[in-house]
């Protein structure tokens, strides 16, 4: 062989030795998981017997027989979702931008502080919310508006269909400046002030065109960054309904999120192929959102 | 140009003109960090005070008696909880140990090294900034059966370090770092592993550091693998004592026991306070280079 080729085949070697343990690891916990869960969904696994191939009956129970889903589980996880989603991502673009208008110092203390919660897990907080939350009169948030006579009666917020999705998106949104967050942070810090001197000669008038025109298009690949955690957060933020009732399916499936439709199946019923066909579902439509947001905020070339 | 430099972006000092931003921020701030003086507050209140009605905000007399409370009542497995504590302090040294080496090497590879996979392993890994675990926890659950790593601390951390973000991150941060000075290094005989050691990696400090933040607060807030994959008391995680705690305190409505909850939760959030307050300027550098096209 020629010597070039001996030094591009150990090139290549050497590439593969710094890339396999990664690749193994990823293998092991997210393709072949992805991949027998597409598998499982077209069958009958009680996870005893030998999973039975049965089609695209999960589905079509998925979509005609299973009144949960369809009528609590579906329509809370996409309310859910485009409001913590689109909302934590505005809200936190809009902090971001805030911040970029005070001094260093002043914004490191306050950047840290709207930061802070979402490095709270969601386990610990839980003991917080239910104490806020709790439905006697003693609970923090009851006392606070029986002082002001706002309400009367205690109100059972965990407990109750009606406040239990609210204090769900709140909850959300409150520990949902993370990583996205501080990508929008130093996306604005890092924009060249002569894009926004150019700006104004060019006849940029008021802030909110400098907004538009200058600081969301020189940060794209940060609002898309920012976007796509948006997205992935949202869905994986579900386990907080169960954990706030302290019951799974929640109180009338008003906190009910797909998250909680796998586990309530997979691990409560043993209906696994069934669970699987849930996820499924459930990672399509991630993707799918990950995609509109790649539609919006991606460079077209 | 006198309304452009009025009202600039990233400011050096303070100016009168700032006050309505420092107005927004600071209400909101304190929005964003009453539950967490609430957690302090809760954690420090001696009994009395928590049963006080109607209930108080802050607390009167501080004391430390629910974290002696916490580490000196035993469950029911009567695991000691110390022994929670240093399981999730193993168990997180190690995922934050080996998801810097994983990522260093993959980003490195993904951005410097020329070969085949090369295109498919990045746009994979981008896709897979997309996935949530959650939703294959049943596979998953059946992969770490299948492979033996039930009640083994490898069933912890194995799930912990596909990080498809850090290795993103990582290989955003390698593409700063100009090839002239890496094929300089080759000309004069440096070796991948030369290479990578002496010449990359001092220079994806930042990056490493958001890394080991990401990995941290993944593997230190976890409960999950504790409650999947570990049938025996003494190989769980004090995250997963924590969700114990939770439950039995909604279920029984248990007063006493939020204050030790509380506490708990203390112990929770302090670490990953402090490690995000010393690395914050080295997270907010790797953040500048986080888009993506």
């Amino acid at each position: 062989m020629k010597p070039a080729t001996v030094k591009a085949i150990k090139n290549e070697l050497s590439a593969y030795a710094f890339i396999s343990p990664f690749l193994i690891i990823f293998t092991l916990l997210v393709v072949v998981p992805v991949v027998s869960a597409i598998y499982l969904s077209f069958t009958d696994f009680n996870s005893i017997q030998t999973p039975k191939f049965i089609g695209l009956s999960n589905y079509v129970n998925l979509i005609t027989q299973d009144n949960a889903f369809m009528m609590y589980v579906l329509p809370n996880t996409l309310k859910f979702a485009l409001l913590v989603g689109p909302g934590g991502y505005l809200l936190s673009f809009w902090l971001a931008w805030l911040l970029a208008q005070i001094p260093r110092r002043s914004r490191t203390v306050l950047a840290l502080a709207i930061y802070s919660p979402s490095l709270t897990a969601a386990v610990a907080m839980a003991v917080v919310w239910l104490v806020i939350f709790s439905g006697n009169a003693s609970g923090y948030l009851n006392n606070f508006l029986m002082s002001l006579s706002i309400i009367n009666e205690p109100i059972q917020w965990t407990q109750s269909p009606h406040y239990l999705m609210p204090i769900m998106v709140t909850v959300s949104l409150w520990n949902s400046m993370g990583v996205g967050f501080l990508a929008m942070l130093a996306g604005i810090l890092n924009i060249n002030g002569e894009m926004y001197e150019a700006g104004y000669i060019d006849g940029i008038r008021n802030r909110l065109q400098e907004v538009w025109y200058i600081t969301i298009p020189s940060m794209k690949p940060q609002m898309l960054f920012g976007a796509v955690m948006a997205v992935v957060g949202t869905f994986q933020a579900g386990a907080i309904g169960v954990q706030l009732s302290g019951a799974n399916p929640t109180p009338q499936n008003a906190g009910q999120l797909m998250i909680n439709h796998i586990e309530d199946y997979g691990f409560l019923r043993y209906d696994m192929g069934y669970a699987s066909a849930v996820s499924v579902v459930l990672l399509i439509i991630v993707y799918g959102f990950s995609k509109l947001c790649w539609r919006l905020f991606g460079e077209n070339d | 140009m006198a309304s452009f430099h009025s009202n600039k972006i990233n400011p050096d000092r303070f100016s009168f003109g700032q006050w309505k931003f420092f107005a927004f921020l600071i209400s909101l701030s304190v929005f964003m960090i009453l539950p967490i003086i609430f957690i302090f507050s809760q954690a420090l209140k001696p009994v009395d005070e928590l049963f006080l009605y109607p209930p108080k905000l802050f607390v009167n007399h501080p004391t430390w008696s629910n974290f002696a409370q916490l580490f000196s009542v035993s469950n029911v497995a009567a695991v000691p909880k110390t022994k929670y504590l240093f399981n999730s302090i193993i168990v997180t040294g190690a995922v934050v140990f080996l998801s810097i080496v994983l990522c260093s090497m993959t980003g490195f590879a993904l951005s410097k090294k020329e070969f085949k996979l090369k295109k498919v392993v990045f746009e994979v890994n981008i896709i897979a900034l997309m996935f949530v675990p959650a939703a294959v926890t049943i596979p998953r659950y059946l992969v770490i059966e299948k492979l033996g790593l039930t009640d083994n601390f490898l069933g912890h951390i194995l799930p912990m370090l596909s990080l498809p973000v850090g290795v993103f991150l990582v290989k955003q941060f390698v593409d700063q770092i100009p090839n002239a000075l890496i094929e300089a290094a080759q000309l004069d005989g440096a070796n991948d592993y030369y290479v990578f050691r002496k010449l990359v990696i001092p220079m994806i400090m930042p990056a490493l550091a958001t890394v080991s933040i990401l990995a941290f607060q993944l593997a230190w807030n976890n409960a999950e693998t504790s409650s999947l994959f570990m049938s025996k008391e003494t190989l769980k995680t004090f995250a997963f004592y924590m969700s114990t705690l939770t439950t039995t305190t909604a279920m029984e409505n248990n007063i006493a026991g939020q204050g030790m909850a509380a506490a708990a939760a203390l112990l929770m959030f302090i670490p990953n306070l402090l490690i995000f307050i010393f690395m914050q300027s080295k997270v907010m550098d790797t953040m500048a280079h986080s888009g993506l096209k």
